[in-house]
């Protein structure tokens, strides 16, 4: 077992543990942290397969704003703990037999002669100089350029919708019509007749 | 080195984690989409799994993709919640049957 084969497993290992974690531990809180470690370490992962910025893209994207998210959700909202609890354990025999048997499944066919070794062997490593980053730029600014606004616009639609939804508007300051009241008024509501006598010319 | 099947592998059973997650957690909507987010993991987890052994950097734009969409759902879902939570005072996904469906 060379060098990077162990990381790989201690960070694997990593991973599956927060994983579990995740979805078992009591309080969502600490379920948040939980996942930050989870995709640090799939971060660490995915730079140990040479896909450095996509690595580092989940570690500032992921961890730095997403998950912060989350915690401040979590912390905003106030959760009546006991009450999420309940049932908790009453699903766990049939998604554990789900779960199970689809990592079965998967091993089954992932064992396959297909992706062994010997006919996926490991690629050799690129040169010190190479730039994940700059090819992966040179993809996405030329063959992939249209798909990319998409997705810039998808981010813009998701500012816009998540600062629609939660803006809570300021009563006071918002004039409205109200059509009801409009077509109901009568004379006698808007016209004040004065009775007074006319002013001299000074 | 790292064989392409042990990865291929750990993304399944973090897959599966995350599946059992759901079923574990059904009354908390927070916890759900934390599932939702460890599942496109395990996704994109394959995605650079199969880049970086076929040589094909495609694969990595897909995940960057991914993790775009992922990022702006997140966002939509707990602006959901936030509104669901001014509403209703709850985010049990029992009481949330106002459609009855």
């Amino acid at each position: 077992m060379t060098f990077t084969h162990a990381l790989f497993y201690l960070f694997g290992g990593i991973l599956l543990f927060a994983a579990a974690m995740v979805v078992t531990i009591r309080h969502p809180v600490k379920s948040a942290l939980f996942l930050v470690l989870a995709f640090f370490s799939a971060a660490c992962l995915w730079v140990m397969m040479e896909a450095e910025f996509l690595g580092i893209a989940l570690v500032l994207v992921y961890v730095g704003a997403v998950m912060v998210l989350f915690l401040f959700v979590v912390m905003m909202l106030d959760v009546d703990l006991a009450k999420m609890r309940e049932g908790f354990g009453e699903y766990l025999p049939m998604g554990g037999i789900v779960a199970v048997l689809l990592v079965l499944e998967m091993v089954i066919v992932l064992s396959s002669d297909m992706f062994s070794p010997q006919n996926m062997p490991v690629p050799l490593e690129h040169a010190a100089d190479y730039s994940n980053t700059h090819a992966l730029g040179m993809l996405i600014y030329t063959a992939y350029v249209y798909p990319f606004e998409i997705a810039a616009v998808i981010l813009l639609v998701a500012i816009v919708a998540a600062i629609t939804l939660t803006l809570r508007a300021r009563r006071k300051h918002i004039k409205y019509q109200n059509p009801s009241e409009q077509i109901k008024v009568r004379r006698e509501d808007r016209v004040r007749l004065v009775q007074m006598k006319s002013e001299k010319r000074s | 080195m790292i064989p392409l099947h042990e990865v291929l592998i750990l993304a399944a059973i973090l897959f599966a984690i995350s599946i059992m997650g759901i079923f574990l957690n059904r009354k908390n909507v927070v916890i759900l989409l934390m599932a939702i987010e460890l599942m496109l993991l395990s996704v994109n987890m394959n995605f650079i799994a199969f880049s970086y052994y076929l040589g094909d950097m495609a694969g990595q734009v897909f995940v960057f993709f991914i993790l775009t969409v992922a990022a702006a759902e997140s966002a939509i879902g707990l602006a959901i919640l936030i509104v669901l939570f001014r509403n209703r005072r709850t985010i049990n996904v029992d009481d949330l049957d106002a459609l009855k469906g």
